[in-house]
């Protein structure tokens, strides 16, 4: 089941396109799905392929056509450094690395504790910024020093350990 | 206490380095903008939608007719920003304006070829020139409805930018009977969500359907047959943001800019090997070194080795042909490359082309959408070949072995994801094949390499 909320939110995208062409709105719909939960599962998928009408099937193939749809769980913070040939030239490379030694994982693992999940990715479209990284789909990080790395995973982490001392 | 959206938001680019360094040359679409004056009130205080007014009479003189629009756009030789330089008024006037049914237009700002940054700055620091821009061209073309499809990566960028349709709606600049006039026009948002393929312009329109992004044959083109089977016109956003300056100030002042057959400004993204990396809006027909220039030069004084001038499928070209052109698309098409996206990758002396290529070729292999056998296939051999060079295990043979695979994919599939994947492969052995038969000898590189 979705929420009111949700439902809101896939009906907005939806009213963007003719009323038999409801399918437009599938590529936002996943990914407000994945904003909420956290990933694509088969369920999720059935759901907006009811909503929008089509077969699952259909759901499933854009999901595992696009890059950025995650589909099993990720850490709370999914972390997607450029390593492409601009990014390359300006350190994307070892901040990648970087990553890897500061958490203790390589590229395409999640840490113990679930907080971070780290990937490889390809051009983010934003080549001047390197080193740039893009957290959980919508928050682009540019100029990604060493020393900003470390910052930022710090203050995530800390992030992290707060809202699971409020909920517990 | 801080929460993630505060912590993320510590790293967000402003845009000082990339976009107001106040080093364009005659900037047109960058000018005059400073990171907080994106918003309806300033676009128009900068001019911002005089030219929608002027076509729509707005302003107190006679409306243009919709083949006065064209005839500007043609005569200011501006040419399609995102890749293939096609001559935009021409591209206009191929659409069935007559038409009885639904048509389309559509804006191209899935930007991910490697190297191109300039649509993210524009759409996010300059929206409503996109949206004037893409108003104009519907009036042209008799169109009502369009989208603007967003590369999913600059999300944030995606959000202003529903942001301004939302300003535009507003105050009357889209919807029913804009400004008071009979023409009606409703502008969209849509996003990807990581897939290069989907730039592809007939990916993008499958994308846009709902479906997983793979080209589709050509002929038909999209303008008798593209979004929901529809006359459709796609562009690129950086050629949407031109057309408000050339309506203001005409088609012939606008190729004056330039140069002949090459109008107007364009915005170039330097990145790799330069002091200052970033967007620089410049005259076409600029010599490169004076680009180079504007970038800081070649970073820590080192030696100028190539550029790929055009983005990442361009083919490479080295340092002693690239100070000798200037940046427009007939020069640099004469000097053996593309301009392409304007996207201008710089490698200094210190580079490893194997490397380079290396991950380029990872890129296409990642990236193929695996429709066509030589393209899916062949640019996973490809990538397999130039790793076992990288990697010390390459053979003696295999130079002549990536120009033959290399060979077998470019024309033999549906988009041009193919020849792009194949033209960085050829340019690369053709200019620095000493590189690759130095690998393959000693097993190792010719250049204390650092990429």
């Amino acid at each position: 089941m979705i929420s009111e909320a949700t439902r809101a939110r896939f009906a907005r995208e939806a009213a963007k396109y003719p009323d038999n062409q409801r399918q437009s709105a599938v590529m936002a719909c996943l990914a407000i799905v994945q904003q909420e939960l956290g990933f694509v599962s088969p369920e999720s998928e059935q759901v907006v392929a009811e909503f929008l009408g089509m077969a699952p099937m259909a759901v499933h193939e854009v999901t595992t056509f696009y890059n950025m749809y995650n589909q099993r769980p990720v850490g709370k913070f999914k972390l997607n450094v450029c390593t492409n040939l601009p990014c390359q030239l300006r350190d994307g490379q070892k901040a990648l690395h970087h990553l890897e030694h500061k958490l203790g994982i390589t590229m395409g693992q999640t840490t113990a504790d679930g907080v971070f999940t780290l990937q490889q990715s390809e051009c983010l479209g934003a080549c001047a910024d390197s080193p740039v990284m893009l957290v959980n789909d919508r928050h682009m990080c540019s100029f990604m020093s060493n020393e900003k790395l470390d910052q930022l995973v710090d203050e995530l982490r800390g992030v992290a350990s707060a809202t699971v001392t409020e909920t517990s | 206490m801080k929460t993630a959206q505060s912590v993320l938001a510590q790293f967000s680019a402003q845009g000082v380095e990339t976009c107001f360094h106040d080093r364009h040359l005659g900037a047109q679409i960058y000018a005059g903008l400073n990171g907080n004056n994106w918003r309806l009130k300033d676009y128009e205080a900068r001019g911002g939608y005089a030219a929608l007014r002027k076509i729509l009479g707005k302003d107190g003189s006679e409306p243009l007719t919709q083949d006065q629009v064209i005839a500007t756009v043609k005569e200011s030789g501006l040419r399609g920003r995102g890749g293939a330089g096609f001559p935009t008024g021409l591209k206009w006037s191929f659409m069935p304006r007559q038409f009885p049914g639904q048509k389309y237009l559509v804006c191209n700002s899935d930007e991910g070829e490697p190297g191109t940054c300039k649509d993210r700055d524009i759409l996010h620091f300059n929206p409503h020139i996109v949206i004037e821009g893409m108003a104009i061209a519907a009036y042209a073309m008799g169109i009502s409805v369009a989208y603007n499809y967003i590369h999913g990566e600059i999300f944030a960028t995606y959000e202003r930018f529903e942001e301004a349709l939302e300003e535009a709606r507003a105050a009357g600049l889209l919807g029913d009977n804009i400004l008071g006039s009979n023409f009606s026009f409703q502008l969209h948002a849509a996003h990807g969500f990581g897939a290069y393929i989907c730039g592809e312009e007939t990916a993008l329109l499958e994308s846009l359907e709902g479906k997983k992004g793979q080209p589709r044959f050509k002929p038909p083109f999209p303008a008798s047959f593209g979004l929901y089977g529809k006359p459709t016109t796609i562009n690129n956003t950086e050629t949407f943001a031109a057309v408000p300056w050339i309506i203001r100030n005409g088609g012939q002042a606008y190729l004056e800019c330039g140069k002949p057959n090459n109008g107007g400004t364009k915005i170039f993204s330097v990145s790799g090997d330069v002091e200052r990396p970033g967007n620089y809006e410049i005259p076409l027909g600029t010599p490169f070194s004076k680009l180079l220039e504007l970038a800081g030069g070649v970073r820590q004084g080192r030696q100028l080795k190539a550029v790929i001038p055009g983005g990442s499928s361009s083919p490479v070209l080295p340092a002693s042909v690239m100070m000798e052109i200037t940046m427009d698309y007939d020069s640099i098409s004469k000097a053996g490359s593309m301009l392409g996206s304007g996207a201008v990758i710089v490698l200094d002396d210190t580079r490893c082309m194997v490397k380079a290529l290396q991950r380029l070729s990872y890129f296409y292999m990642h990236e193929s959408c695996g429709q066509c056998t030589p393209c899916r296939e062949g640019t996973g051999w490809l990538s397999r070949m130039v790793d076992r060079i990288e990697g010390g295990e390459g053979r003696p043979s295999d130079m002549d072995l990536l120009n033959s695979v290399a060979d077998n994919i470019q024309g033999r599939t549906i988009c041009a994801l193919g020849d792009a994947a194949a033209m960085p492969v050829r340019a690369m052995i053709k200019h620095f094949r000493h590189e690759f038969e130095h690998h393959v000898a000693h097993k190792t590189c010719m250049v204390d390499a650092l990429v």
